[in-house]
């Protein structure tokens, strides 16, 4: 294989792998969004914090790595059904704008909490996967991490499809998302389904949180990332599962090359706007994106 | 005396000064902001310099997202084009500041045009977005085009002069600051009693009726987009007189969080709301420093970490209004007066 096949092929795979953390976090996105017909802009911040807890398990109750996603995972989902009672159930019937609103503030809430307790220094991820441990098919080689967050990503997106498609809870949501009145008289439990909603996001986001932490590190600033999983949130159309995935990992391959290649040309640094502006593009074309249902406005 | 303020003709209840009560308040505040400087502190000079900046940034703001519904998630990165635009020029040029001061203004309000163009087609959570983005692109512009903003390096000014006079003090400062902020507060005031005001309020309540009753929306967007950065590029660029000094840091997207904060704390759609907003977020980390430096005492591991005692409050305070409070302080303000007006009935 020549060598600008395989530099295009590393970024390409390179890409994947960030693109499927992307992903999965946008599948919070999505998750909160057939629901409540919000935004949740702490998705990030709630992947952070996963990450967090994982590293607090591991480091300071020397809890085996497994043992310590568990935990982490509980957490996290005792603190997304907070967050809903506390937060966001006073906001029902409020405008959108108040609710998105609410989310930035928590956002901005967690991003400080952890940085004040765990100060804003980088910080090792003690995870069983290391980015050193490589594997090489035909002279590209791909971390064991990014393969694993690829599976997961797949294995997530299988698991979510059948619950929206086929479980009782899952058309439970649909309804509530798309009217709540009238899901209330057909018997579903608007709350449950609220509450639901946000304990499935959190979790997910702690597991995006753990792979992205195995393959950099641990950081405050992580619910940065979570913000340039929005644009994969656009690309894909706001209320679609399998659009979350496309949008997430096209996202993360076109940034990966333009990082890549246009680097050199326009200084460094570009693969962490390139998704900003192709929201912008695909916002002028297509503003309910890919696979979106088109909106349309009755008066 | 009458039992109440009853207004018989549509002019009376637009008026700004609705009655002589208020005229005269009205002048003593004046007076009392024009003495203020010779009485106060060098500190509080200070901390009324950089409220000034934060009342202009906050109506521009409140313009664009409380009278006209447009929520923008970009306003620090029209005060930073607003900045650099006075930045660059004042040192390439020696162009003076009053020339700069409504040039950063105009620069800004034609890329508040551009980004318009977008929220011609998108609302709600799609216009958060693109405005986030810009301000993504805008802070990775002012970070990475080295040859134009220093990047990292920052940009130093040159103290503004007029006439052989140089305002390099707060208290010098202060007069200007006092004048531009008059001249955009009663600007503000009057647009919103004009049709242009109304059309905006009737785009917030609902576009596709407003338009429907002859509003011309591409106008109107537009135009509240471009309105809303010309007063944003005008407090950028005296927030960079003031500082003599800026960098990429001191407009990220923390920056634009505040001020919606401001007018989320201060009231959406209104002149005063903006101003109690950005009285009360521009003084809250003060009061918190303050606090802290106490707190300090006992726990000398806070004092260090207090951006991130400054970011959990900010956080708080928009979640609590936004649940408790939706009017924010200027709902308060209204029922203190209603309550008085209509003292002892209060009904």
């Amino acid at each position: 294989m020549n060598e600008e096949l395989s530099y295009f092929m590393q970024l390409l795979i390179g890409g994947l792998s960030v693109g499927s953390v992307y992903a999965l976090v946008a599948l919070g996105f999505v998750l909160i969004f057939k629901t409540t017909k919000t935004l949740n802009f702490a998705q990030g911040e709630l992947m952070m914090m996963g990450a967090y807890f994982c590293f607090t398990g591991v480091m300071y109750f020397k809890l085996p790595f497994v043992a310590a996603v568990g935990a982490a995972l509980l957490f996290m989902a005792a603190l997304g059904f907070v967050i809903n009672i506390v937060v966001i159930k006073p906001m029902i019937g409020k405008p959108t704008f108040s609710v998105v609103m609410v989310t930035i503030g928590l956002a901005t809430i967690f991003g400080h909490v952890v940085g004040l307790v765990y100060g804003h220094l980088e910080i090792k991820f003690p995870s069983p996967f290391s980015v050193n441990q490589v594997v090489s098919f035909a002279g590209i080689y791909v971390s064991t991490v990014n393969l694993w967050t690829i599976g997961v990503s797949i294995f997530f997106l299988a698991l979510f499809y059948i619950f929206f498609k086929y479980s009782t809870i899952g058309l439970g949501m649909k309804a509530t998302a798309n009217e709540q009145t009238a899901s209330m008289l057909l018997g579903v439990n608007i709350n449950r389904m609220f509450a639901l909603s946000w304990v499935i996001a959190a979790i997910t986001a702690t597991v995006a949180g753990v792979f992205l932490a195995s393959s950099s590190c641990l950081h405050a600033e992580m619910g940065m990332i979570g913000l340039r999983a929005l644009p994969a949130v656009i690309l894909g159309g706001m209320d679609s599962v399998a659009g979350a995935i496309i949008g997430g990992i096209t996202i993360g391959i076109l940034e990966n090359l333009a990082g890549g290649y246009l680097d050199e040309a326009l200084g460094g640094g570009l693969n962490q706007i390139t998704p900003y502006i192709i929201v912008i593009f695909v916002m002028m074309v297509r503003p309910y994106g890919l696979f979106g249902k088109k909106h349309i406005e009755r008066v | 005396m009458t039992s109440g303020d009853f207004k018989e003709t549509y002019q009376d209840d637009i008026k700004i000064f609705q009655t002589s009560f208020v005229k005269f308040w009205l002048l003593i505040l004046c007076l009392a902001l024009l003495v203020f400087p010779f009485l106060a502190s060098k500190y509080l000079i200070y901390l009324a310099n950089i409220s000034g900046v934060a009342i202009i940034g906050a109506l521009g703001i409140n313009l664009l997202t409380g009278y006209t519904g447009q929520v923008s998630l970009g306003h620090g990165a029209f005060l930073a084009i607003g900045a650099y635009t006075s930045a660059v020029l004042a040192v390439r040029f020696e162009l003076p500041f009053y020339v700069l001061i409504p040039v950063s203004g105009l620069f800004s309000a034609i890329c508040g045009l551009i980004i318009g163009i977008p929220s011609l087609r998108l609302r709600g959570l799609y216009l958060v977005i693109t405005t986030l983005a810009f301000q993504f692109i805008v802070e990775h512009i002012i970070y990475r085009w080295k040859s134009l903003t220093m990047g990292d390096d920052g940009i130093a000014l040159a103290s503004p002069s007029i006439a052989g006079l140089t305002l390099d003090s707060d208290q010098r400062y202060y007069y200007l600051v006092l004048v531009v902020v008059v001249l955009c507060t009663v600007s503000m005031k009057n647009l919103t009693r004009t049709r242009v005001g109304r059309a905006f309020q009737a785009i917030r309540d609902r576009d596709i009726t407003a338009e429907t009753m002859g509003v011309n929306l591409t106008k109107y967007k537009l135009l509240a987009f471009s309105l809303s950065s010309f007063y944003a590029g005008v407090a950028g660029s005296l927030y960079a007189y003031y500082l003599a000094f800026i960098s990429p840091d001191h407009f990220t997207l923390m920056v634009s969080i505040q001020y919606i904060a401001m007018i989320i704390v201060g009231g959406m759609g209104s002149v005063l709301g903006s101003i109690f907003g950005a009285l009360f977020i521009t003084l809250l980390p003060e009061v918190l420093g303050g606090l802290t430096r106490a707190l300090g005492e006992i726990f000398p591991a806070f004092v260090s970490r207090l951006g991130d005692v400054k970011g959990i409050v900010y956080g708080l305070v928009i979640v609590c209004f936004l649940i408790y409070q939706p009017a924010g302080i200027h709902g308060w303000w209204i029922k203190i007066k209603t309550w008085f007006k209509t003292y002892p009935f209060t009904y």
